[in-house]
């Protein structure tokens, strides 16, 4: 029988692998597009066709819609290209923090500047 | 032959082009992280390396999941920079060295890493601003050409820490066989830990990434106990970027004795992430 492999479980992550992969393929794929500006001044002209040219399912369309890190992850979203999402919209990786584990801004700082000490 | 003069591992974090953009080095949150550098810039004035081969991951420039090269070695005559979707003004072009690319190359698929090979390569924040922070003034013109090989830590399975030593062994072996009197520098980029993903984000080991700097010098090949998902535990989902630490301090050789710490740095927090440095010369 094949060695299985050792795997971790870990609180609040997911791993991008295989599956999320295949489950977020055009989700990621309209994320990366956001490399050129010119693809992002198209989504914010029209958000609605934008998601569709690239075929986003319903889930990886509400999830756009709602700006919601966690559902874009679960929808299969990978965070490298999440972020490119995210600097259309003016975040930096302090706010998709804070928003993800449901602190102010202010907190989530704070908590950064706390794993230093 | 050509000789390897040293190594030298760095994070590589995006709002710190932002911060030489905005020319902030000076500021109370970035100057614990900019004055860990002139130490190393002085030793780079000192040792004139030719050539830089620098072990860093792509974030969704150069790759999309449409093809994902689990290593990549880059045979472009130059490579250019571009905006990764924020804006961040982009740095000048690196110039390439094709007859190290295809040394390494040939080295590397003969001792069965079979690498994918890039003859036009685009190269992101963390190529170019560990450049940057090592050459503050290089203007328009780097002094140095630069090879690019690229580790996958996008989509999973990742190669393991043991593989990524081993690819860096063999990076240090094909340098020092390439037929050159060039003066090759490694740098390694990445880490240290943090997580922007989940509800575990903001997630920061201190405590870790201190033995993690400290295993360097006495006993490299310590991280290579772990596995890909145990790593990812104690570092986060993007501190697995220790990989390219592992990669390029292997470079230099296997044992302790192979490399002598020149000069470290350790900054909690630069964004979500734990900023370290460390500088290694070779003692072969």
């Amino acid at each position: 029988m094949a060695e299985t492999k050792k795997r971790v479980s870990i609180p609040g992550t997911t791993l991008f692998d295989g599956e999320a992969a295949r489950k977020g393929y055009a989700l990621n794929q309209m994320c990366y597009s956001f490399n050129s500006a010119d693809n992002r001044a198209a989504f914010v002209q029209d958000e609605a066709a934008y998601c569709r040219k690239f075929g986003l399912n319903a889930e990886q369309r509400a999830a756009v819609e709602a700006r919601n890190v966690l559902a874009l992850i679960a929808a299969g979203g990978n965070v490298y290209y999440l972020a490119k999402f995210a600097g259309i919209l003016g975040l930096d990786v302090q706010d998709l923090g804070a928003q993800q584990t449901g602190m102010t801004k202010e907190a989530f700082k704070a908590k950064l500047i706390e794993a230093g000490r | 032959m050509a000789k390897i003069v040293g190594s030298i591992l760095t994070s590589h974090v995006p709002a710190i082009g932002r911060a030489i953009a905005g020319g902030l080095q000076g500021d109370p949150y970035w100057k614990p992280l900019f004055d860990g550098y002139p130490p190393v810039q002085k030793w780079l004035q000192e040792v004139k390396p030719d050539v830089v081969v620098i072990l860093y991951n792509d974030h969704g420039l150069n790759f999309f999941l449409d093809k994902m090269p689990t290593f990549a070695v880059g045979a472009a005559p130059s490579y250019q920079n571009a905006d990764e979707g924020w804006g961040i003004p982009t740095l000048p072009a690196f110039p390439g060295d094709q007859d190290l690319s295809w040394h390494l190359i040939e080295e590397l698929v003969e001792k069965e890493f079979d690498v994918t090979t890039c003859q036009e390569m685009l190269v992101d924040h963390a190529y170019t601003l560990p450049m940057k922070l090592l050459w503050p003034n290089a203007g328009d013109s780097w002094p140095v050409r630069t090879v690019p090989v690229c580790i996958n830590t996008v989509q999973h399975p990742l190669p393991s820490a043991k593989r990524c030593f081993k690819l860096g062994q063999a990076v240090g072996e094909a340098i020092r066989s390439w037929d050159s009197d060039a003066r090759v520098l490694v740098l390694g980029t990445g880490g240290l830990s943090h997580q922007l993903d989940g509800e575990r984000a903001g997630f920061i080991n201190k405590e870790f990434d201190l033995a993690f700097m400290d295993s360097l010098v006495k006993d490299p090949a310590w991280a290579t106990q772990y596995s890909v998902d145990e790593l990812i535990e104690k570092t986060g989902t993007q501190g697995i970027e220790l990989l390219m630490w592992v990669a390029a301090r292997a470079a230099l050789g296997t044992d302790a004795g192979s490399a002598r710490l020149l000069h470290s740095n350790y900054h909690i927090p630069i964004s979500n992430t734990a900023a370290g440095l460390m500088l290694f010369d070779s003692q072969d």
